[in-house]
């Protein structure tokens, strides 16, 4: 590679990412000249600052025709921007709430605090404009590295380190399980090249090597399943989510788990694409069960992944783990049209499954970032991360009790936020394709999902308070709750805002278009 | 004005909610008077729609359409359009009536609420605002969301304001409510997906014809019987009832005995007899026996209660028999006594329960033993309860006897068998009213009731406006009989074309 193939890329599709590494080094370079003592909130604002430019360098991408870059390595289209506008804005909103959060007795190390989230985001970016396995990967390690220091930053609390390690054990196994699977499709294809594997696979999968890329795919979405925290890979999520700084826990919960998903859609998506078709040209029965068999698959993670979500919630006391649990069976909602997806795709194309996981996400990331804000008060306020932390919080604090109660609302999807929606958008493809009885599991789990979101509404407004004096809400705090509120319930009223955002300006079928030629 | 009036009359309530906001909460006095001069605004808007609509009219009138939510439909690829669709035909208009004046009544009703008034008369508003449209959908999305909108409500006011038990009796109420709301969903995604629409009458036209999957109907009205079944509620889904009767605030609980039980009655009829007519002949022997079985049970047991809430609550799930009964009977007269049973329980039940809150507001119970001997004291208020007795048993000239009594001649012809055994439940109805009216008011006078006082200023209203309404239909059956009968005929119209009689 010389300068001058160097040079003759269209480099500024890239800004966006380039911001954010750039923000974070100079963020990293100020914290180390900044005086020991001295505040860092500062750097909050700079970061804060570079998310904003990154966020007006990615309206620019917005629309562009599909480009690659670095030897087709990495992407600009529909379905990357789309996400990137999902990472930038939570984080920007986790920076926020932060502010209020981060001090210097627990957190001793304030500046990494704020330049570790920006490098989290950055490899989530990566992680959804890769087209090819070897960025696919690192933006994913980048991410999951990020995140394990994250998680530990609060380096004298005990439960903080015993999650880090869980997570960072944890995390290494599901690294190495992708690995493995990556590896069988290594060496079925001979390309690290997501289009190129599309093809190859195809091929491969004319030629009889069907099973082995089951087993590819199997052990590769097992390991990716990891970051989405759904089943079988969630046993970490209620130790960390617990353990973590709650930003930190809003982040995971959100960011990290939206670029799981971009990952596993913009991967299986992607390279299987081919095979699915090939088995769609054959009428063999036995080809037609193995396709069963993937969609069986992800239905039943996504089955499984409501169904021990849900229920583990109802037991649960300590709020930050109830939120784990709740985050679980979230992540099996928007895993429902993934497997509707798989039946679907050879006819339709791929936006009848990004455009509803989309849609959730984007609801998710408004309901459950408002959510956290609250829990963060709350618990900072009350000392406590139990439940009972909420009582009669309606007579303490009005404004914030509604607001929580319309973030939980959304959770349940009850009709006028955009949480309903979101669900009715994916019930819809679900009954669409005939999976009734992933939709049927869907309904009675989001009933018993009643219960204990309504659990911590009765606590609020049913309850007698601890204390009478009424909460203060930081600035930062209380401009999260404001767009996560108007959010939720526009999105809930008037849908067509971002179904229609999501149709003119993000092409989601580009994720199909190789850019070459 | 005319073609989004019916908008204004579903959202007005939420004019309440908006002034509300700008009275501080202590004011008490003035958020009582707005709390129940705001649901006045509802009420005239009702009969102001009364006044413009066209009884020699068929289908939906006063129609309100704008353009909402349009998905592209996983799958084809195909877009699909959900409107917002408002509407009222006669039935609608008997429905939307009856819930402003039982919200009225309730409103008044909610003075003997003592705490958190701005918080109970906003969460009222809203409930006001879910029951009115979902009268007024005409569209099932829009149906789903209003019916989903009464139950957060209703959740919060009988948790919050309700007797000891409260938040049990709240969660009950939500969770059953949830699976009933849940599998409607499911009934309504399917419709959605195999017909592209939501749209009432068209669904009502095409869900009739024979291309549709017979595998496909069935489900679908199975669904639906389950979902409203819950709300109505048909024994043995009842027990959630029964818990919110006891321990709701009782203004609440007119409500909902009045006008949300009617939500399952409306639903079964506008849904399961009006868009799947040829299911409903299948089924319709299966809903007039569960129909007598409601009626037998409910009666049975409210005779072996000795709380007088338990007492209505029984007598509640054995009325909503009636409407199954007049339902299975799968004629004019017998879908008739159907509404007219709906709209006349709403109006009794309200009644008694506003009766046992005055009384319960005075002696601090309603257990029946406790009770006795109150009508030395209170003359008035025992002689409404007689009355409110003798309507809910169906005396003659009483807006219960011209329900019972058309649907008993709708399923006499019929199924005279089931129609023989269910008339039972009239003898069991006396025998268990009279009971509990006797021994609540005559009787040698308990010491402890000495002092009591009769009827207040307030009071006076929902019990003359009440009882007015319920002589008026049961003397002049016709005020409510050409409200519904163009609604009664069409879907009548429609269970006759199936069967080809």
């Amino acid at each position: 590679m010389d300068l001058e193939t160097l040079l003759s890329y269209p480099w500024r599709i890239m800004l966006p990412e380039f911001t954010i590494l750039g923000v974070a080094t100079l963020i990293s370079i100020l914290d180390l000249f900044m005086k020991e003592k001295v505040e860092r909130k500062v750097l909050a604002w700079i970061a804060l600052g570079g998310i904003g430019l990154a966020l007006v360098f990615l309206l620019f991408n917005t629309g562009q025709p599909v480009q690659e870059i670095l030897y087709e390595t990495y992407r600009l289209d529909g379905f990357a921007n789309a996400f990137k506008f999902i990472f930038l804005v939570g984080a920007a909103l986790i920076f926020l709430t932060s502010l209020d959060y981060v001090n210097k007795k627990d957190v001793p190390y304030e500046g990494e605090f704020y330049y570790l989230i920006l490098t989290a985001v950055l490899g989530a970016m990566i992680v959804a404009s890769s087209a090819d396995m070897i960025t696919l990967f690192v933006g994913l390690e980048l991410l999951s590295i990020s995140s394990y220091i994250l998680v530990a930053v609060r380096k004298h609390n005990l439960a903080a380190n015993e999650s880090a390690m869980k997570y960072v054990i944890s995390g290494g196994i599901a690294t190495a399980v992708t690995l493995f699977g990556l590896s069988y499709i290594y060496g079925l294809t001979g390309t690290t090249n997501l289009f190129e594997i599309q093809e190859r696979l195809a091929a491969a999968a004319l030629d009889g090597y069907l099973p082995v890329i089951y087993f590819a795919f199997f052990v590769t979405f097992v390991g990716m399943a990891f970051k989405l925290s759904v089943v079988p890979f969630h046993m970490w999520a209620p130790d960390v989510y617990q353990g973590a700084p709650t930003p930190v826990t809003a982040f995971l919960s959100v960011v990290s788990k939206a670029a799981g998903f971009a990952l596993v859609l913009r991967f299986f998506l992607v390279t299987m694409a081919g095979v699915i078709d090939v088995e769609q040209s054959r009428q063999a029965g036995m080809y037609m069960m193995a396709l069963g068999n993937v969609e069986l698959m992800i239905a039943l993670v996504a089955a499984a992944s409501m169904i021990i979500g849900n229920t583990m919630a109802l037991r649960q006391t300590n709020v930050k783990r109830l939120f784990a649990y709740s985050s679980i069976a979230q992540a099996g909602y928007i895993l429902v049209p993934f497997a509707v997806g798989a039946h679907l795709l050879y006819q339709t194309g791929p936006h009848l499954v990004i455009g509803p996981a989309l849609f959730y996400l984007a609801a998710y990331l408004l309901m459950n970032l408002g959510a956290f804000a609250v829990i963060q008060l709350v618990i900072k306020e009350t000392g406590t991360e139990d439940i009972r932390g909420f009582a009669g919080l309606y007579k303490r604090a009005p404004f914030k009790a509604v607001a929580m109660t319309i973030f939980l609302a959304s959770l349940a999807g009850i009709p006028f936020t955009a949480g309903f929606i979101g669900k009715y958008y994916i019930l819809m493809g679900a009954v669409g394709a005939g999976l009734v009885w992933l939709a049927a599991v869907m309904l009675v789990t989001t009933v018993i999902s009643y219960y204990y979101y309504f659990g911590v509404v009765s606590q609020m407004y049913m309850r007698e308070p601890g204390e009478r004096a009424p909460l203060k809400t930081p600035a930062g705090i209380g401009a999260v709750l404001v767009v996560c509120i108007a959010g939720t319930i526009l999105l809930g009223i008037l849908p067509n805002l971002a179904l229609d955002l999501l149709e003119t300006h993000f092409n989601l079928v580009e994720i199909f278009l190789p850019a070459r030629g | 004005m005319i073609e989004n009036m019916i908008t204004w009359l579903v959202f007005s309530p939420l004019l309440g909610i908006l002034l509300l906001l700008f009275v501080h909460r202590e004011n008490e006095r003035l958020i009582k008077a707005i709390g129940i001069v705001a649901t006045l605004i509802p009420l005239a808007l009702s009969l102001m729609l009364l006044r413009f609509f066209d009884f020699n009219q068929e289908g939906y009138q006063l129609t309100h359409t704008v353009p909402w939510i349009q998905f592209t439909l996983p799958g084809t690829g195909q877009a699909l359009e959900i409107n917002y669709e408002l509407g009222a035909d006669g039935m609608s208009m008997a429905f939307l009536v009856l819930t402003t004046v039982i919200s009225t009544l309730a409103a008044v009703a909610s003075l003997y609420i003592k705490q958190r008034l701005k918080a109970y008369f906003i969460l009222f508003f809203l409930l006001m605002t879910g029951m009115l449209g979902v009268f007024a959908s005409m569209n099932l999305f829009l149906f789903f969301i209003f019916f989903e909108l009464t139950i957060i409500p209703m959740f919060f006011l009988i948790g919050i304001w309700g007797y000891v038990e409260r938040e049990r009796a709240a969660y009950h109420f939500l969770l059953y409510n949830g699976i009933g709301s849940a599998v409607m969903l499911v009934a309504f995604v399917t419709m959605f997906m195999n017909l592209g629409t939501l749209h009432i009458p068209t669904l009502t036209e095409w869900l009739a014809q024979p291309f549709v999957p017979q595998g496909l109907a069935a489900g679908l009205f199975l669904a639906l019987l389950f979902a409203f079944g819950v709300k109505l509620p048909v024994f043995p889904l009842h027990s959630w009832m029964l818990k919110v009767h006891v321990q709701a605030p009782p203004a609440i609980v007119m409500i909902h005995s009045g006008v949300l039980l009617k939500l399952g009655a409306y639903g079964l009829i506008r849904l399961n007899m009006g868009m799947l007519p040829a299911q409903m002949e299948q089924f319709a022997y299966l809903i007039a026996l569960l129909g007598v079985v409601n009626i037998l049970y409910g009666a049975v047991l409210a005779f072996r209660q000795r709380d007088l809430k338990l007492v209505l609550a029984y007598s509640s799930v054995s009325h909503m028999g009636i409407v199954l009964l007049g339902m299975g009977a799968m004629n004019y007269s017998g879908l008739q006594g159907a509404i007219f049973q709906s709209v006349s329980h709403g109006l009794i039940s309200a009644l008694l329960f506003f009766l046992i809150a005055a009384i319960y507001e005075r002696t601090n119970t309603s257990m029946i033993p406790e009770l006795g001997g109150l009508a030395k004291n209170m003359p008035v208020i025992c002689g409404a309860l007689l009355a409110a007795g003798l309507a809910n048993l169906g005396l003659p000239g009483m807006s219960g006897f011209i329900s019972e009594f058309l649907a008993f001649l709708g399923i006499f012809n019929t199924y005279p068998a089931l129609a023989a055994v269910g008339v039972l439940g009239i003898i069991l109805t006396a025998v268990y009213v009279l009971r509990a009216v006797l021994l609540t008011t005559f009787g040698p006078a308990k010491e402890q009731w000495a002092g009591l006082k009769d009827v207040r200023g307030f009071e006076y209203v929902p019990i003359t406006v009440l009882l007015g309404l319920i002589i008026l239909i049961g003397a002049y059956p016709s005020v409510l009989g050409e409200t519904i009968h163009l609604s009664v005929e069409t879907i009548v119209h429609g269970l006759l074309a199936r069967i080809g009689g």
